[in-house]
C-alpha cells in the first residue's frame, strides 16, 4: 500500500471525516483524564486518611507554608487556564497569531508557577521539613510521635505537588511543540484537535492544584 | 426513507455530534474566569475562620473541610464545563467525566468505610 497524502489535510485514513476524528480523539482524551483523575485520585485518599487520623498535626505542619504564595500561584494558574481557553479558541476560529501568543502566554505563566514553587521547595529543605534522613520537626516545634505526623504531611505535600508539578512540566514542551505547529499554519478551523487536547490536559493540571492549594495550604 | 448514503449528509450527522462546530462565547470565558478569582478570594478569606464543628445526627461536621471543598469542587465544575468545554460536548465525554468522578468516589468511599469500621466486630486485626 502506498502512502500519498489525504485528500483532507490532517485527516487520518482510518477516520470517515474531520469531526469523527475529534470525536473520537477528545473521547480518547477524555478517558486520558479519567485515567489521570484515579491516579492523583490515590493521593488525594492517602491525605483524607492521614489528616482525619492527625487533624491537628496537620494543621501545624500546614501552616508553615506560605499562604500568599499558594495563593497567588493559583491565580497564575487560572490565569493560565484562561490563556489556554482563549489558545483553543484561536484555533477554533482560525486565528494563527492569536494560538501561538496565548500559547506562549500559557508557557510563561506555567514558567512563574513553577519559579514560585522552587522557592517554597527551597524554603522547606532550609528548615529540614524535606523527608527522610534529615526530616525535623523542629520548625515546626513538634517532636516525637507527632514529628513522625508531620513528616507524613510532607511526604504527601511533596507527592502531590511534586506530581503536580511533573505533569506541568511534561506540559510545558507539549504546549510549545503545538505551538510551533500553529506557527507552521497546521491548524484550522476544522481541523484543531492537537489545540484543544492540550487545553484539556492543561485545565485538567490547573484542576488538581485547586484542589491542592485549600487541602495543603488552609487548614485552618 | 433511505439511508443517507451523500458523505454530505454523513458529514453533517457527525460534526452535529461532534460539538466541534460550537464556539463559546469570549464573555464566557471572562465571566468564568471572574467568577474562578472571587472563589479563590473568598476561599482564603473563610480558611482564616474556624466555622467549627456542628453536631449533626452524631458526627461532627468540620465545616473549614466542607466549605473549601465546595468552593474547590465549584471552581473545578465551571473548568470542566466551560474551559474545558464539557457542556457542549457530546453525551459519551460527559458520560466519561461522571464515569471517572463515580470511579474516584468508590475509591474514597469504601476505604473510608474500611477505616472508620476498625474494630466493630471485636476481631483481631479488623
Amino acid at each position: 500500500m502506498s502512502a500519498h497524502a489525504p485528500a483532507t489535510p490532517g485527516l487520518q485514513h482510518h477516520f470517515r471525516d474531520l469531526a469523527q476524528q475529534k470525536d473520537a480523539v477528545s473521547f480518547g482524551m477524555w478517558v486520558f483524564i479519567a485515567q489521570e483523575v484515579m491516579f492523583f485520585g490515590g493521593l488525594f485518599l492517602a491525605y483524607t486518611v492521614y489528616r482525619s487520623q492527625y487533624p491537628d498535626v496537620f494543621a501545624i505542619a500546614s501552616h508553615h507554608l506560605n499562604v500568599t504564595m499558594g495563593a497567588a500561584n493559583t491565580v497564575v494558574l487560572i490565569l493560565s487556564s484562561l490563556t489556554m481557553a482563549l489558545a483553543v479558541h484561536a484555533a477554533a476560529t482560525g486565528k494563527k497569531r492569536q494560538i501561538v501568543s496565548f500559547l506562549l502566554l500559557t508557557v510563561l505563566l506555567g514558567g512563574v508557577f513553577l519559579g514560585v514553587k522552587v522557592v517554597e521547595y527551597a524554603d522547606k529543605f532550609e528548615h529540614q521539613l524535606v523527608p527522610g534522613r534529615h526530616f525535623s520537626g523542629h520548625a515546626l516545634g513538634l517532636s516525637g510521635d507527632r514529628a513522625a505526623a508531620a513528616q507524613i504531611y510532607y511526604s504527601l505535600y511533596f507527592a502531590m505537588t511534586g506530581l503536580h508539578a511533573l505533569h506541568m512540566i511534561v506540559g510545558v514542551p507539549i504546549i510549545l511543540w503545538i505551538a510551533w505547529r500553529a506557527n507552521r499554519g497546521d491548524f484550522r478551523p476544522d481541523y484543531d484537535g492537537p489545540v484543544e487536547l492540550t487545553g484539556l490536559y492543561w485545565h485538567f493540571v490547573d484542576i488538581i492544584w485547586i484542589f491542592l492549594f485549600p487541602l495543603l495550604y488552609l487548614i485552618a | 426513507m433511505s439511508l443517507p448514503a451523500a458523505p454530505h449528509a454523513a458529514d453533517h450527522a457527525a460534526s452535529h455530534a461532534a460539538g466541534a462546530h460550537h464556539l463559546v462565547p469570549l464573555r464566557v470565558y471572562y465571566l468564568v474566569f471572574a467568577a474562578l478569582m472571587v472563589l479563590t478570594l473568598i476561599t482564603v478569606e473563610v480558611s482564616r475562620f474556624d466555622l467549627g464543628h456542628p453536631e449533626v445526627l452524631g458526627t461532627r461536621i468540620p465545616m473549614n473541610v466542607i466549605v473549601a471543598l465546595a468552593i474547590a469542587i465549584t471552581k473545578a465544575m465551571l473548568v470542566v464545563l466551560f474551559f474545558m468545554h464539557v457542556k457542549y460536548s457530546p453525551r459519551l465525554v460527559q458520560l466519561v467525566v461522571g464515569g471517572s468522578l463515580v470511579w474516584l468516589v468508590i475509591l474514597i468511599a469504601i476505604t473510608l468505610a474500611d477505616y472508620a469500621s476498625r474494630g466493630w466486630l471485636g476481631n483481631p486485626g479488623t
